[in-house]
């Protein structure tokens, strides 16, 4: 092995990231709330349609039953905390517009599942969120979640989380998603994490090392000391492995498997070619990549665990940035065979290769949404971040007037992260149904950002 | 008052069935490799040459008009001043058999950065083929794509995207 794995490598730095997403960051206004009933009667937020509704909620401090010491602090400071990334969270999707939880009313522990809705009607939020903060003798937290409709007075979901005390954060993002869940009828992607490239030093001296953290930019750690260049990492499926392309010695550029549990990496090819742009399978069998072999690059997929590549793709051009759809069956990928970058669709067998993007400029970096609906990809020339159907119609531009290269969709299939700015770069995404762009801080400079799957699936 | 508290905890465990299991072992840090470099590509060329005798670098830098040729916007065809450089590196070349190289292949900031990873082999492998073609062995001669990581020129204008999209022949110190 050339990398090894020592168990006892102190964590290289353990950066104080700012928490604070959403208030350094650019939003654009969202229309006014256009909430539609759903089919029980409840108030929901449109994410699919043309509309695009910010849905006022409240979210008040969350009282404990009994202030307690924890590992993380105490559980009246993390019932104030809680509620402070439930609101948060809420707003970094643009579906939304919190209401407190400073300026709120107090809510004692006994209100949290009888709400006051007379105190929060005031405020003109339709919803509102309680919950609460307890420690429990095992050493674990309860976190407790509720939301309320506050004009039918009455009750749309619950949710307890029980975590380790480090891990509260993540217990304030399920928060978030039960709610977003709830109120947009879709799936949630705030307890996820974000693996990068962070980059610092000169341009022609570049430093990039593997860095991952939640995706609020919390919880941030180094998972390579810089001694050798890194690009391109992305999550598994399933969470149990992280690849990435690395510059080594004085061999190859080459594709690599870090493996989480063991912490062994490995690469995913043997030949001595330059191997790059890997993406994992949906099930997280196999790993899509391109390899260059004398000047000409093309599509191969391999078994994670390592065999013989496949090749998909054998025109003399540039064929990389595979992504497969979501039931596998699909793939796009881009190449310049016509003479520029342009998308292309084919069968996962390679066959029936048939370009969808006609417009001027090119074309590159297509992501497969998980859902299925769209493509993500980076306009080349002004670059910017776009989605189009998978048939190449509705092509909609989601950034403006930045430099954005490589989205990375949320597990949900309705934000997208990328990297925004050529030489010093920084990660922002972008809400596809409200528009709502937003900075993930960095300790240093950011790129090559890959959402993860949601960590509790 | 006890009541409630205990039926929120109750409540709150059972939700809580399906997410207790979440904690993961944390990702441990990614150990640099411990292998000796003999030369170890760092994308920068044939930066840090010192003085040095026939057949070193300083030798070749000094012996041919330019250690590198380039290329139009996501071209990689070798052009009429091209061959004249490579000429002259691939006479530098046969006098020195025993001397190998790596070819660096780079592009400039204005494609994404996979593409250009391909762009950068496609120029590499061009000046490649162009010194086989005028008698030096492909076993002397190793390519490396640097895509757009190692700009020779950091500004972003049509001179520095000029001088970034080019192939380098770099000669062991």
């Amino acid at each position: 092995m050339r990398m090894r794995i020592v168990p006892t490598f102190r964590i290289i730095a353990a950066a104080a990231v700012s928490l604070t997403v959403g208030s350094a960051s650019i939003a654009q206004t969202p229309a006014p709330a256009q909430p539609q009933e759903s089919e029980d009667g409840q108030l929901v937020v449109d994410v699919t349609g043309g509309q695009r509704a910010a849905l006022p909620i409240a979210v008040p401090y969350m009282p404990t039953p009994a202030a307690t010491d924890t590992a993380a602090g105490g559980t009246e400071a993390l019932g104030r905390q809680v509620a402070q990334i439930v609101a948060t969270d809420l707003g970094n999707s643009g579906l939304f517009t919190p209401i407190g939880p400073g300026g709120l009313p107090n809510v004692s522990f006994d209100q949290v599942q009888a709400p006051n809705y007379g105190a929060f009607s005031s405020t003109g939020a339709q919803n509102l969120v309680q919950g609460f903060v307890q420690a429990n003798p095992n050493g674990s937290l309860t976190v407790g979640c509720y939301l309320y409709d506050v004009a039918a007075q009455n009750q749309l979901t619950r949710a307890g989380y029980v975590v380790q005390p480090r891990d509260w954060r993540r217990a304030a993002h399920r928060c978030a998603d039960s709610i977003y869940s709830r109120l947009t009828g879709e799936g949630a992607y705030f307890d996820t994490r974000i693996v990068y490239v962070s980059e610092t030093g000169p341009a022609r001296r570049r430093v990039k090392r593997l860095a991952i953290m939640d995706y609020d930019g919390a919880n941030h750690r180094f998972l390579t000391n810089g001694q050798y260049t890194v690009l391109t990492p992305r999550f598994a499926p399933d969470q149990r492995t992280i690849v990435f392309m690395t510059y080594q010695g004085n061999r190859q550029p080459r594709v690599m498997v870090y493996e989480v549990e063991t912490g062994r990496v490995r690469p995913l090819v043997e030949q001595p070619h330059m191997t790059f742009a890997p993406r994992y399978s949906p099930d997280s069998s196999r790993i899509i990549f391109s390899m260059a072999i004398n000047g000409n690059t093309d599509i191969y997929t391999i078994p994670v665990g390592g065999g013989t590549p496949t090749r998909l793709t054998n025109t003399a051009g540039i064929d990389t940035g595979g992504s497969f759809s979501p039931d596998g069956r699909r793939i796009v990928f881009e190449s310049d065979r016509s003479g520029n970058q342009q998308l292309y669709v084919m069968n996962a067998d390679g066959s029936n290769q048939r370009r969808i993007s006609f417009g001027g400029g090119g074309y590159a970096t297509p992501v497969w949404s998980p859902r299925g609906d769209l493509i993500a990809f980076t306009r080349t020339g002004s670059f910017q971040i776009g989605v189009m159907s998978p048939e190449g119609s509705g092509t909609r531009i989601l950034t403006r007037g930045v430099y954005a290269e490589g989205p990375s969709w949320a597990p949900n299939g309705r934000a997208v992260m990328f990297t925004r700015g050529a030489s010093q770069g920084q990660l922002w995404y972008v809400d596809v149904a409200s528009g709502a762009l937003r900075r993930v801080q960095t300790p240093l400079g950011g790129s090559d950002p890959a959402w993860s799957p949601l960590r509790s699936n | 008052m006890k009541m409630r508290m205990t039926s929120i905890a109750a409540i709150a465990l059972a939700l809580s069935l399906t997410a207790g299991c979440a904690t993961r072992r944390a990702e441990r840090p990614i150990d640099p490799p411990t292998e000796t470099e003999v030369t170890p590509n760092d994308g920068l060329g044939n930066d840090g040459s010192q003085e040095g005798g026939p057949g070193s670098r300083a030798d070749f830098l000094r012996s041919v008009p330019a250690d590198r040729v380039f290329f139009e916007l996501d071209s990689y065809s070798i052009d009429g001043e091209d061959r004249a450089t490579l000429d002259a590196q691939a006479a530098w070349l046969q006098r020195y058999p025993n001397v190998r190289v790596t070819i660096e292949g780079h592009a400039d900031e204005r494609g994404t950065r996979e593409y250009n990873l391909g762009l950068g082999d496609r120029r590499a492998n061009a000046a490649r083929d162009y010194l086989q073609s005028r008698g030096v062995s492909p076993d002397r001669m190793t390519v490396i794509s640097w895509g757009k990581e190692r700009p020779q020129n950091p500004a972003s204008n049509e001179e520095a995207w000029a001088q970034n999209r080019r192939a380098v022949t770099v000669v062991p110190q």
